[in-house]
């Protein structure tokens, strides 16, 4: 599997990181590089194999429901660019009208 | 609302699917111990999870997990005894993470069904496609400050059940009738406090339109309704638009839309075909969750009585007809506050008092049944008097009148104002002989066969007696005496 400019020209908008074109070039080599790799998993025999996420065959154990949490704004925004009145402060962000 | 109301499309026929998001109630979060509670200072309802710190790891929340599958099987739907969180990347500034943890692949519930009442009388099954659960993102201001934009977290991983149905709705009055019936059901079971303004249920609308028969069109989603009125009147302008589009030789995008109530509009939103690339993959933070065939049969056999399940009761047990029974249970509080009266009461007299007497001056005053000034044994203590014949059925409803404004009870007013019925015969046959007396005219007149002068003897008998004489007395001795 190798991926080309157009598709990491993709995942950088998605996530929000501007790529130039010799960049996206360059990156994209590397990526198909190490999915080329990671493509000799594919040899292995896994027929019958539920795909798994973790390597440990455990399952979650919830919590319960309790409040013991919490009531410490200074601490939750010690790393804000920017505060005003307990707010994170962020640059206007309103979704765009395309109409 | 009726169907009738339902706007005509010239021959188009919507076909709409449902994504209700309901808060689930519990006292934290989905993935942490902050309080999921409404409202409070700006980021103090946070740990450093909902912050989205590094390193941090969720937990589930037993409480969401319960809900969900109480809710799963109020549904009459599948719970999966192995369920997967996924996160949904995007990017938001209220959403810290920059991805929501949800379930993808593998949902907490699967199919189920709702049954709702059409306007006549009969029941339709819409299908639900799945329930999972997910984490609320934090709330944006964006009227605060010219340049900036307000962030707070305290909504942020509030546990949330999507519940979505499958694309079986086909008008406006039908996705009401659907969300209103959901509604109750979260409301009867407690997953879910249902304060719609408060935004614990929320609405996305999949629509699109098609010639009866045909192949579903291209379908829009309108995002984020909280009322049923803004969901009615957002089908309704979207279904509109789209009937415009395509009669005009156009074609309908498929976009997420945005619904304005003051404009009466909806509008494109993030229609770049990007914006809907979630790239789900499992968390790896979280570990599948497995639930046991004994814990779903605990939940199941712990579940109250559900709407549909209290409206069959109510036909069978009381003989109240599908109306009384359906509007008594579409409110839980109605609900109850009908049984306390119908204990000591006949209930189909109980059930008329409360419906048309009690909700018609509850309803003129904007007043909830949990606010009603008159509790349930005092409606049962006036129908009592009724039921005896202390009083007749008109002075019951002054009484009532009475007790609402001052919240006296009804044997007190009753005393006070000395409104106990006259059923003694010996009274009442006093005044009706000095009425035959004193109106030999009518009397001629009756006597020569105009028996519709009956009712006007029965009138100046009740007002002689100052409306207390009891009616059906009354008429019995004035038929023997004329």
């Amino acid at each position: 599997m190798s991926m080309d400019k157009e598709a990491i020209q993709k995942l950088g908008r998605l996530s929000r990181i501007a790529l130039g074109d010799q960049q996206a070039e360059q990156i994209a080599d590397e990526l198909s590089n190490i999915l080329r790799w990671i493509a000799q998993l594919k040899e292995v025999d896994v027929e019958g194999v539920a795909p798994m996420t973790s390597v440990l065959e455990a399952h979650a154990h919830p919590r319960a429901d309790i409040v013991n949490d919490g009531y410490a704004p200074k601490r939750v925004l010690a790393n804000a660019p920017q505060e005003i009145r307990g707010y994170y402060i962020v640059p206007k962000v309103i979704e765009q009208d395309t109409t | 609302m009726s169907k009738i109301t339902d706007i005509d499309l010239g021959g188009w026929e919507m076909v709409i699917g449902l994504e209700v998001h309901a808060q689930v109630s519990s006292a934290s979060k989905l993935f942490s111990g902050a309080s999921a509670a409404f409202g409070g200072k700006p980021n103090n309802h946070v740990s450093i999870v909902d912050a989205a710190m590094p390193g941090m790891l969720p937990i589930l929340n037993e409480a969401a997990l319960r809900c969900a599958v109480q809710t799963g099987l109020a549904l009459k739907a599948k719970i999966n005894t192995y369920s997967v969180f996924a996160r949904k990347n995007y990017f938001y500034a209220d959403l810290p993470q920059g991805y929501q943890i949800s379930q993808y692949e593998f949902p907490i519930v699967g199919e189920g069904t709702i049954e709702i009442t059409l306007d006549d009388g009969s029941t339709r099954t819409i299908g639900i496609e799945r329930l999972h659960l997910e984490q609320d993102a934090g709330k944006s201001m964006h009227d605060q400050h010219p340049q900036y934009s307000f962030i707070d977290l305290n909504r942020s991983g509030v546990p949330l059940m999507e519940i979505v149905s499958k694309p079986d709705v086909r008008s406006a009055f039908e996705a009401t009738a659907y969300v209103r019936k959901l509604a109750n059901i979260l409301d009867y079971i407690g997953a879910c406090d249902v304060n719609m303004s408060q935004g614990s249920l929320r609405t996305d609308i999949n629509l699109s339109l098609r010639r009866p028969g045909a192949e579903f069109g291209t379908r829009t989603e309108t995002k984020n309704l909280n009322s049923l009125k803004a969901i009615r009147q957002a089908i309704e302008v979207e279904a509109w638009r789209q009937k415009v589009v395509l009669e005009s030789g156009g074609t309908i995008d498929q976009e997420t839309r945005l619904f304005d109530p003051v404009k009466f509009e909806t509008r494109s939103l993030r229609s770049k075909e990007d914006a809907h690339d979630y790239r789900y993959f499992p968390d790896p933070d979280l570990l599948p969750v497995v639930i046991s065939e004994d814990w779903i049969a605990k939940i199941q056999s712990s579940l109250p009585e559900l709407p549909d399940q209290k409206i069959a009761r109510f036909q069978q047990e009381f003989g109240l007809s599908a109306y009384d029974a359906d509007v008594l249970v579409a409110d839980q509080a109605a609900a109850n506050f009908f049984e306390v009266v119908c204990a000591s009461t006949t209930p189909k007299i109980a059930a008329n008092w409360v419906i048309v007497e009690l909700f018609g001056r509850l309803n003129k005053t904007d007043l909830s049944i949990s606010d009603s000034p008159v509790s349930a044994q005092g409606l049962a203590e006036l129908l009592a008097l009724l039921e005896k014949d202390t009083i007749s059925g008109r002075t019951a409803k002054d009484v009532l009148d009475t007790m609402f404004s001052t919240g006296k009870s009804a044997t007190e007013i009753v005393k006070k104002q000395g409104l106990e019925q006259v059923s003694d015969t010996s009274a009442i046959g006093a005044i009706i002989d000095e009425v035959i007396a004193s109106n030999p005219g009518q009397v001629q007149q009756f006597r020569d066969g105009n028996e519709r002068l009956l009712g006007w003897f029965v009138g100046q008998v009740m007002r002689q007696s100052g409306g207390k004489a009891n009616p059906s007395i009354v008429n019995q001795l004035l038929k023997q005496n004329l």
